[in-house]
């Protein structure tokens, strides 16, 4: 893996490494008077595969947009305690976010659009050359670097927006929904690819799905929320001794962990239906 | 390791259709211009059958002549009228893009400014030509002007669509990696509203030299240093027919050189990327 060296995990002295978000009882109300996002609190530590999970309108994407730093919050504070802070209050670099759609220049290629990240921190494309092609190799596009988005499918270009994620090889991965529109047979082997990633590079993710069964699939911990006004509603780790693969798929511990979410999203759905 | 991917079907398409892609150019370009022949053979024949005398209906033959005859005359004539269309093509491009660019820098700077534009837009012309004539240094100043007024708005607010119509996630992810509002304006608003800009760029050509006719027209401006407008007028006071439809006939080329030339520019920066130059295939 390509990833992997650049950004092991280092210990810091106390033997526990800081962690990557801390958000204090962060709400978040719109222009419009909707109340999103009210009083949540999450701390998200180095390694976690947090999944969001949630009904629409539980402010899932409403959080990780402030995760993200993109769009301040009402009330509260949030803090990325092991990242440097720009001017602007912001992580510095250490973020990346792939959003729902590939959202992909379509008058780039596919080279041009992994470029971006590095060309707005003024690196030349000759010199970012050996790091894009890496981010293209990892996502299984590095023949199709001179391609146009137009030409590629669905799936494609999916992966060209996580490469563009991994060019920066930041520490916190955001995917906002990222495989809604995919067919599930593409939208499996991105799962697994996701896991992947995830295992080899030690980068922490945090994704917001609506799909039960593909956080308990995927995340190590999961926080249900609900909706009217958006909050957590519960925060769970979930353990399993077996490797997350295709015969996880068809286990009993898949199977219970299927279960337990399920029952705490009804709950979560059923609590804020009142 | 690494994911596998299917290449995209798009390649096989397009080498088997290669012939039938030429001769379907050869067929595209044929067809209009034997249409156009038998038109001006259908004309010919009117003008001999029907006895019309040249001063009121000249044949394509007597046209043809007078802009042989005429060149030295026509010629400059053509000349200046090319060039106040350019000239005022390339100034409302760069006006028309650069006051796009500075209306949506704010919501109160186009509040602000954007009727100002829009005034000047649906103003006639025509109605305007006068005063400019008595501001301008010279007539050639004032038909620029004229021209420039004409083709500056479509650039202008196509301009400013295409600006406002960025992907709103590409905008979030450009934040997302700090980039400064310049480098937003120029990696993203700017090649996002390329499409746009070409469509004000067609629009704003075929108007400039609308514009540049009307203006002149307008201007009655007359002597050596006068465009074909002006050709036009003196041939019809003379009751030269033919040199009449020979200025006409240049008129018309320039405008599908125009044509041609925009569309030409367009297809060359859209073609590989946007949907309005793609051919669909089912």
């Amino acid at each position: 893996m390509i990833l992997g060296d650049a950004r092991a995990p280092k210990r810091s002295t106390e033997g526990r490494k800081r962690p990557l978000v801390a958000m204090d009882k962060v709400s978040k109300r719109f222009s419009s008077g909707t109340l999103a996002l009210s009083d949540m609190s999450l701390v998200v530590e180095s390694g976690e595969f947090v999944s969001l999970l949630g009904p629409s309108g539980c402010g899932k994407s409403t959080a990780l947009r402030i995760i993200a730093g993109l769009g301040d919050a009402s009330s509260g504070k949030i803090d990325w305690p092991s990242s440097r802070i720009n001017a602007k209050g912001l992580p510095d670099g250490d973020i990346s976010f792939v959003f729902q759609e590939p959202t992909l220049m379509p008058w780039q290629t596919v080279f041009g659009n992994v470029h971006l990240p590095l060309k707005l921190r003024g690196i030349s494309k000759a010199a970012a050359r050996p790091q894009i092609i890496d981010a293209l190799a990892t996502v299984g596009l590095a023949d199709f670097a001179d391609a146009y988005p137009r030409e590629l499918s669905g799936g494609m270009k999916m992966r060209v927006s996580i490469a563009r994620a991994l060019v920066t090889k930041p520490k916190l991965l955001l995917m906002d929904e990222p495989f809604a529109a995919l067919d599930e047979i593409t939208r499996q082997k991105l799962n697994d690819d996701v896991l992947r990633l995830w295992k080899e590079t030690g980068i922490t993710v945090i994704f917001v799905t609506h799909s039960v069964f593909e956080s308990a699939y995927l995340s190590n911990r999961i926080v249900v929320m609900k909706a009217r006004p958006g909050r957590v509603h519960a925060d769970f780790p979930l353990r399993t001794s077996l490797e997350r693969d295709a015969h996880y798929r068809t286990s009993e511990d898949y199977r219970q962990a299927c279960e337990k979410v399920s029952t705490m999203l009804l709950e979560a759905i059923g609590s804020g239906e009142h | 390791m690494r994911m596998q991917c299917t290449a995209p079907d798009s390649a096989p398409v397009v080498s088997s259709s290669l012939r039938k892609g030429n001769r379907d150019l050869l067929l595209r370009i044929l067809v209009p211009f034997l249409v156009l022949a038998t038109l001006v053979l259908a004309w010919h024949i009117g003008v001999t059958v029907s006895g019309v005398p040249p001063y009121i209906l000249p044949s394509p033959l007597a046209v043809a002549t007078a802009l042989f005859t005429d060149w030295h005359t026509l010629a400059p004539a053509l000349w200046v009228t090319t060039k106040i269309t350019l000239l005022s093509l390339l100034l409302a491009l760069i006006g028309g893009v650069g006051f796009a660019i500075f209306l949506v820098q704010s919501r109160w700077v186009e509040i602000a400014f954007y009727p100002i534009a829009v005034i000047l837009q649906v103003t006639p012309i025509v109605a305007i030509s006068p005063l400019i004539l008595i501001y301008a240094p010279s007539t050639q100043v004032a038909l620029l002007i004229c021209a420039f007024l004409v083709a500056f708005f479509p650039i202008l607010s196509n301009m400013v669509q295409g600006l406002k119509s960025v992907d709103h996630n590409l905008l979030n992810l450009f934040d997302l990696y700090g980039a400064s509002r310049w480098q937003t304006l120029l990696y993203l608003k700017l090649p996002a509203s390329l499409p746009y800009f070409m469509t004000g760029l067609r629009i704003g050509g075929g108007l400039a030299l609308i514009a540049a006719v009307v203006a002149e027209f307008a201007a009655g401006s007359a002597g050596a240093g006068s465009g074909l407008a002006f050709r036009l007028l003196e041939a019809q006071y003379r009751m030269n027919i033919p040199r009449l439809f020979a200025a006409l006939i240049l008129l018309s080329l320039l405008g599908v050189m125009i044509f041609a030339l925009t569309s030409f520019i367009s297809w060359l920066s859209l073609h590989r990327w946007h949907e309005s130059s793609l051919k669909r295939e089912n």
